[in-house]
């Protein structure tokens, strides 16, 4: 009897161990996901009223002006926030890599950022981007440039809130950098150094070929969290999702909550938009990855 | 550390850069505190203000006392939240992390791809109809709607059983076994003070971002119902010109974090770029 009852445990448990995350996954990950597909070939609203209509709701996407805005907007400020943001932060890794004293202090100071909630950060960027007395024009005036509208521009409004994601997710950049970093024997730069090359150029021929599977990992996370982009211009905009009133930095996201939640709870064109906004994560992370191969030759 | 003792050493430029990079990491959390505890109208100072004031406590009574943020609600919410799903993600990785890594059953190999797979999804792509079960639920506006979706995590899985392939000798487990324990009884004396260190990083980054989350909590919770960012939201959209007390309000919501980053810094930085490395 004993036996037998140890056999059970030594079969049984392993599944009873590994089934929550399957059975809360199932519930709350998977069948949401799915479920988004088949809602988005429906009319479907809050009353729970549906019919199917097919591809309609895509259709519809390809002449909704708000949607290539905020689609542009997406990609403008992805773009625009990804770029320096990776390029800095192997320049900080890079500087991290040397010998140095405090560097452990170095390092927390720039993960900092990185633990302020999202909300923190809006709230907190937006007052020094604020039009007449924000931190940000009174240093740009010291330079003797002329205050700027942050808010009412693309350009602007699309770097203020680049300004926000590279302030939160540079220095976590650069820590996965590092660890990567360590990585690299030390011998090849040895060799480079007997063999008179400069440290810039170590730094290219070798650490940044070697950190190539690194670049792509950060890139692609910087890509699924640059797309998904909601926070940072929602707090920007002073909490209206449209994203300013010409909506000039109304994100894919907000856009998603306008139509599904805030406006007609349209729950049908907003999960079209949802397939929609995945499927640019997936070509955009193709995009990287063909990038950071094709830097391979 | 060996390699690093052949490496360039820092010039004056890199300190220089990275005193830098530091300062303006810094900077904005500092300028929280600044803003919080200053009087209103020092916000339209030319310059702006670089030292803190005087008006905390004042700032941070007219906070309180402000009923559409029901801030003080939003922190008690958000402690409950946060806590309850850390500890639950960690419960549920470590058992998972162990079973993965040390027993051997089948379908183990692919149901640990379909765990790595769920990684790469991103929640935005469900949020219509996870909103649509709450509601079927019930739960739309309560805290379940922030808590049960979000008890167990992929990460938190694979970063255990990676941890527990190199911490927990196989020898160990067959002793125990050959010793009379139960595999239950295994995880908890034997696997789980093994798992101790990772398992503690894996509770505060989880802590840290179920504190920080703020699409979903925006999406489902409802405004007498807040979690301490709702709050920040609510205060930073409906009192715009107040910024000391919305000032005050982050500076405050911050406080948890920056206490558990101090203390605990280098160990989320370990955990952070061991990650890195072992992908």
């Amino acid at each position: 009897m004993r036996h037998r009852l140890s056999r059970l445990d030594t079969t049984l448990s392993p599944y009873l161990y590994v089934a929550p995350f399957f059975v809360l996954f199932a519930v709350f990950g998977l069948f949401p996901l799915l479920y988004t597909l088949w809602v988005s070939l429906h009319d479907w609203n809050l009353l729970g009223g549906h019919t199917f209509v097919g591809l309609d709701n895509y259709t519809a996407l390809l002449d909704d002006e708000h949607f290539w805005n905020a689609t542009g907007n997406t990609v403008g400020m992805f773009v625009l926030s990804t770029v320096p943001q990776l390029l800095l932060a192997l320049a900080i890794a890079n500087a991290l890599h040397k010998r140095m004293r405090a560097r452990t202090a170095v390092r927390l100071g720039i993960l900092l950022p990185n633990i302020t909630s999202v909300a923190a950060v809006g709230i907190v960027f937006s007052l020094l981007f604020a039009n007449n007395f924000g931190l940000a024009n009174w240093v740009l005036g010291l330079a003797g440039v002329d205050p700027v509208n942050w808010t009412a521009e693309k350009w602007s409004s699309w770097s203020a809130i680049a300004v926000m994601v590279d302030w939160r997710w540079t220095g976590w950049n650069a820590l996965i950098y590092l660890a990567a970093m360590q990585t690299i024997p030390a011998d090849l730069y040895e060799a480079a150094a007997i063999e008179g090359a400069s440290a810039w150029k170590q730094f290219w021929r070798i650490t940044v070929p070697l950190l190539r599977p690194t670049i792509l990992f950060t890139a692609i996370i910087a890509t699924i969290g640059g797309m998904q982009l909601f926070a940072e211009p929602l707090l920007l905009a002073s909490g209206r999702i449209e994203g300013g009133s010409l909506r000039q930095f109304q994100t894919l996201s907000m856009y998603i909550y306008e139509r599904a939640f805030g406006r007609d709870f349209d729950y049908g064109y907003g999960s079209a938009m949802a397939w929609v906004l995945f499927l640019l994560i997936l070509v955009a992370s193709l995009i990287n990855f063909a990038l950071v191969r094709r830097g391979a030759r | 550390m060996r390699a690093g003792s052949r490496l360039w050493h820092a010039s004056p430029l890199t300190y220089l850069g990275l005193i830098l990079a530091v300062v303006l990491s810094a900077f904005p959390i500092y300028w929280t505190f600044i803003v919080a505890s200053r009087s209103n109208d020092a916000i339209n100072d030319v310059p702006p203000p670089l030292l803190p004031g005087s008006h905390l406590a004042e700032n941070t009574s007219r906070l309180l006392a402000n009923d559409d943020a029901l801030f003080l609600y939003g922190l008690a919410n958000s402690l409950i939240v946060s806590l309850v799903v850390a500890f639950s993600v960690v419960l549920f990785s470590t058992l998972a992390g162990f079973a993965f890594a040390k027993l051997r059953f089948r379908g183990r190999n692919a149901l640990l791809l379909v765990i790595v797979a769920t990684m790469m999804v991103p929640t935005q792509l469900g949020l219509i109809p996870l909103y649509m079960l709450m509601v079927e639920l019930g739960w739309q506006g309560t805290l379940q709607a922030v808590i049960v979706p979000f008890l167990v995590t992929g990460f938190g899985v694979f970063m255990m059983r990676q941890y527990a392939d190199a911490a927990v000798p196989d020898q160990l487990i067959e002793a125990a076994r050959v010793d009379g324990c139960s595999t239950l009884r295994i995880y908890w004396n034997v696997v789980l003070p093994a798992l101790r260190p990772a398992a503690a990083v894996l509770f505060l980054l989880q802590f840290m971002q179920t504190w920080n989350e703020f699409l979903w909590s925006f999406v489902v919770l409802d405004p007498d119902t807040p979690t301490v960012q709702m709050s920040l939201k609510a205060l930073a959209t409906a009192y715009y010109t107040d910024y000391s007390q919305v000032f005050a309000g982050t500076a405050i919501a911050t406080v948890p974090l920056l206490l558990v980053f101090v203390v605990f810094g280098r160990q989320i930085i370990g955990g952070i770029m061991e990650g890195a490395v072992k992908q």
